[in-house]
Parts: structure tokens; C-alpha cells; sequence
């Protein structure tokens, strides 16, 4: 998003991977990194797919991503129909590599008595990666730049196109490694999974402090911004409030969020 | 395309241009255009809107090829085909919009595309030069900022105008366009501008500046071009014209 465009296809692309995961898995006897890898690759043409279409026909990558949302949601409950006549596929843990898959995306580690999930690892580890990839490289500074201003970006000789179709592969990477987490800890695959994570996505950047039109953000506020969503999420069971004013709340959060965001904007990017 | 060393620039840096045509369908936007401008002297491009001055800026500024005619730097025929070309020949544009991005902080801006790395291989920016550098080619241009991680948009007009003038200097530039450059600014910036171009002089550059504005044009050129439906009308010194003459030439 700081590159100026969304990916709103993250939550059908990770019904896809665990779907394809645990199809290609259980059903012709690969082992399950064989499958995850096979997986990646398509789920990286996909992203390819949805930079190339965003970058040469100048469309709000909105659309085009909300395209391939549906797309990519309804080829994955029809395809898995065919083959499967079902839409929930389980009994993974019997195949082969699931152990070894399972040991380094769903394990547990104990650390002074407390139970801590792998991922909160993995998550903090891309973050870091993210951080140091937008502040210390060139390539995140190109970002910025492309979102900020395509124009002087192409003047300053910035390959925007490459830029943007290369970030369209990250998210999907992203995808399918959610999904293969998701896939690992639950032993199987549901169609609907992903599902309103895209929304979720842009909640948690645009609260971290994002600009909706490109430019400025952090993956530091991005980070935070999840911490939020999944505290309050969390939080508002415990407080013994109904949990739709959950909704409510985020709503409010991420207008909010937009208004603050805006208005730092204007202050500093005229002419 | 021609490669220009650094040292054949030095000396001269002269442009010329012969006979230039271009269309852009059945309009003719440039029509039989010549004119040479040299190093060390502030060359004045004067014309109205649509007059096909940002025609005759692209052309040489390597956004356009013309379709006819002779462009030479340096007596070396040259023929740029893309702006990529024309920087590393050394001729560079500072467009009055586009120069800066304001959300983005100073000497991120500076060495936008040009980022300086310390580890090749993970082209990792290396941080500590670029901030030191912009602070010192700055200066130069009698701006201090103790801050270079201030957003650029925290500069004033002017001083926004100038990091894009200090930016292409520092990488290399010999002929400098540009566009316009006090247009948006108010009397007091656009003073601050106006005395680092002619300081540019000194250096040797071959300034190309693209005006409408005739009373301050005169005040800074060398050379004045006047350009007006396509053709060249005008190509006068200093010392035979007046304000006022160039004035009744474009008004005439």
C-alpha cells in the first residue's frame, strides 16, 4: 500500500494455497513440500498476473484485485467440488513431510513456562525483514518513491512497473504462507479461508499510520496496528461486551485512522 | 546513441541545434527551430504557452527525437533516445512540479534512483553519506538544514526548487534545463532562486532556462530565444535588446 496500490486478492489466495496444499497433498501422494512448493510457485504467477494487469492497463489495482479475488475464490470452491465433492479437506497429518512442515510453521515453543506459537516468531521475523527492507535498501526507498509520486519516480529513472509487479508477488507470498501455517495448525484446508482477511489487511496498515494514496507508512505502525485489531478482538469477549460492537469499533478505528492520515498529508504535500 | 565523456564536456558544453522539425500529427510543433546556446551563459527560451517551448526542452532533454534536423554537443552529433541517456551525457531538466516529492525526506529525495550503497549485493543504502552529502551540496546553494530527515515538504518553494537544482549538479549535470522555475514562487523565493542561477555561471553551466516571465528573463540572461507558433523568431544577445524589445517580438 505505501507503493500506492492494494491487493485486495491476499484472503482468496490463501483459500487457494491451502486448498492446492492439501489437494495436491492428499489426493496424488506428494509430499507435503513438494505440494508447498508447487503451490508457492502458482500462487506467484498469480501475483504476477495481478502486478502485470495493474501496471499495464493503469487501472485502480481496486478493481483489478477485486477481480481476482472473485476469481480466484469461486475457481478454488468449484475446482475443489470436481475433485473432491467437498469444500473442508482434512486427514493431512498422515502424508508425508507434514511433520517436518508442521515443526517449522504451527510448532510450539516454551519459553520461560509460557506456550508461545511459531508464527508470533514468524511474524516478528518479517517484520523485521520489512522494516529493514523499506529503510535501509534501495528498493524501499523506490517504493516510496513510486507511491508518493509515480511521475518524478519515473523522471528520477525508478523502474515503477518492476517496483509494483514485484510487490504484487510479495503479498502473495504472504498468502501462501499464511495458509501453510493455517493448513499445519488446523490439519486440513477450508475454501473459506482468508476470507475479510484482505479488509483486515488494510485496517491494520491504514491504523499503523499508511497513507490511502501511497507514499508514507511503516511497518513498525503496520505491526501495531494488527496488535490493535487483534487485542480489541480479543479484548472486547473478555470485557463482556457483545461482540459486534467489535465491528462497530474497527469501523470507527479505521475512518478515523483515514481523517489523521489525510489530514498530515495535505499539510506536507502541496506543491 | 553517442557517448559523451566527462572530459569532452568540460570544455565547452555548447548545444547546437540545426534546422529542427517535429510533429506530433498533422500538428507541427516545431518548424525549421535553430539555435546554439554555450557554457556560462544563462540561455533564455521565451514564448507563450503552446508556443512549442516544452516541444524544443524535450527534444533536447532526450524525451523526444525530432524528426528532422541536426542536434549537436560539443560538435558530436548526438541522438538521445530516451532522459536517461541525455543525464549521463550530462544535460539535465528540473521540471517545476515533479522536481521533489514532498513526503519524502530530504536526502532521500536528493539521492532519489541514485541511492549510494554500502553492500552492493543487499543494496543497503548507506545512510551516513547520504546525509552528509546533502547537508554539504546544500550548503553550496546557501541552504542549511541540520535535519535531513525532515520531509522535504517542510522546505520552502525556493529551497525546494534549489535541492533539485544541487541534486543534478552533484550528479554530473553540464547543461541544466529549467522549466520554469521561479513560476510558482512568491517575490522572495523566487530572489533566493533567481541569485543561485546566476551564481551557476561561475561553474561553467550551460543553463537553458524556459520563462514567461520577460522582465526577469532579461534581468538573468545571457541569450534570449523566441519561440512562437513552432518557429524561431527571435535570437538576440544582451547587449542589443532590451526588455521591452523582447516584449514587442513575442507580443507583435
Amino acid at each position: 500500500m505505501i507503493s500506492g496500490e492494494f491487493d485486495l486478492s491476499i484472503g482468496s489466495l490463501i483459500g487457494f494455497s491451502s486448498m492446492s496444499l492439501t489437494l495436491l497433498t492428499v489426493e496424488t501422494n506428494l509430499t507435503m513440500p513438494v505440494a508447498s512448493l508447487i503451490t508457492l510457485i502458482m500462487v506467484l504467477i498469480i501475483g504476477y498476473y495481478n502486478g502485470i494487469t495493474v501496471v499495464k492497463s493503469g487501472l485502480p489495482s481496486f478493481i483489478i484485485t477485486l477481480g481476482s479475488l472473485f476469481m480466484i475464490r469461486g475457481f478454488t470452491i468449484a475446482i475443489s467440488k470436481i475433485i473432491t465433492g467437498r469444500t473442508q479437506i482434512g486427514g493431512i497429518e498422515e502424508s508425508k513431510g507434514f511433520n517436518i512442515m508442521s515443526s517449522v510453521f504451527s510448532n510450539h515453543l516454551t519459553i520461560a513456562g509460557t506456550n508461545f506459537p511459531i508464527s508470533i516468531f514468524w511474524w516478528m521475523l518479517f517484520g523485521v525483514l520489512g522494516y529493514f527492507l523499506l529503510k535501509h535498501t534501495q528498493f524501499g526507498n523506490w517504493i516510496f518513491a513510486t507511491g508518493a509520486s509515480q511521475e518524478s519516480a519515473k523522471l528520477m529513472g525508478i523502474p515503477v512497473q518492476k517496483v509494483k509487479i514485484s510487490l504484487f508477488m510479495l503479498t502473495a507470498f504472504c498468502s501462501w504462507f499464511i495458509a501453510v501455517t493455517q493448513v499445519t495448525t488446523f490439519g486440513g484446508a477450508d475454501v473459506l479461508r482468508g476470507e475479510q482477511k484482505e479488509f483486515i489487511a488494510i485496517i491494520a496498515v491504514v491504523i499503523g499510520g499508511t497513507l490511502l494514496t501511497g507514499g508514507y507508512g511503516s511497518i513498525i505502525g503496520a505491526m501495531i496496528g494488527a496488535l490493535i485489531f487483534g487485542i480489541v478482538k480479543q479484548g472486547i469477549i473478555f470485557a463482556g461486551v457483545d461482540a459486534d460492537w467489535f465491528q462497530v469499533f474497527m469501523g470507527v478505528m479505521l475512518v478515523s485512522a483515514v481523517l489523521v492520515n489525510g489530514a498530515f498529508r495535505k499539510k506536507y504535500a502541496q506543491g | 546513441m553517442v557517448l559523451l565523456g566527462k572530459n569532452m564536456l568540460r570544455d565547452s558544453n555548447q548545444i547546437v541545434l540545426k534546422n529542427i522539425y517535429k510533429n506530433f500529427g498533422n500538428v507541427k510543433a516545431l518548424k525549421n527551430v535553430s539555435m546554439t546556446t554555450d557554457s556560462g551563459k544563462i540561455n533564455c527560451i521565451l514564448g507563450d504557452n503552446g508556443a512549442g517551448k516544452s516541444t524544443l526542452v524535450n527534444i533536447i532533454s532526450g524525451v523526444f527525437l525530432s524528426d528532422k534536423g541536426e542536434y549537436r554537443i560539443n560538435n558530436k552529433t548526438v541522438e538521445f533516445l530516451n532522459p536517461h541517456e541525455a543525464i549521463s551525457a550530462g544535460i539535465s531538466t528540473v521540471y517545476q512540479s515533479l522536481a521533489i516529492i514532498p513526503i519524502m525526506n530530504i536526502y532521500r529525495n536528493f539521492f532519489l534512483g541514485n541511492e549510494p550503497l554500502n553492500n552492493e549485493y543487499f543494496k543497503i543504502i548507506d545512510k551516513g553519506f547520504a546525509i552528509e552529502t546533502t547537508i554539504k551540496e546544500l550548503k553550496k546553494f546557501d541552504i542549511n538544514i541540520e535535519n535531513p530527515k525532515r520531509l522535504a515538504g517542510t522546505l520552502s518553494g525556493g529551497e525546494r526548487q534549489l535541492l533539485a537544482i544541487a541534486r543534478a549538479l552533484y550528479f554530473g549535470a553540464k547543461i541544466l534545463i529549467l522549466d520554469e522555475p521561479t513560476s510558482a514562487l512568491g517575490v522572495k523565493e523566487s530572489n533566493k532562486v533567481v541569485e543561485q542561477i546566476i551564481l551557476l555561471k561561475e561553474q561553467n553551466i550551460n543553463v537553458i532556462l524556459v520563462s514567461h516571465n520577460i522582465d526577469q528573463a532579461f534581468m538573468l540572461g545571457d541569450k534570449f530565444f523566441i519561440i512562437k507558433n513552432g518557429e524561431m523568431v527571435g535570437h538576440l544577445d544582451k547587449f542589443e535588446t532590451s526588455a521591452k524589445s523582447l516584449r514587442t517580438i513575442l507580443e507583435k
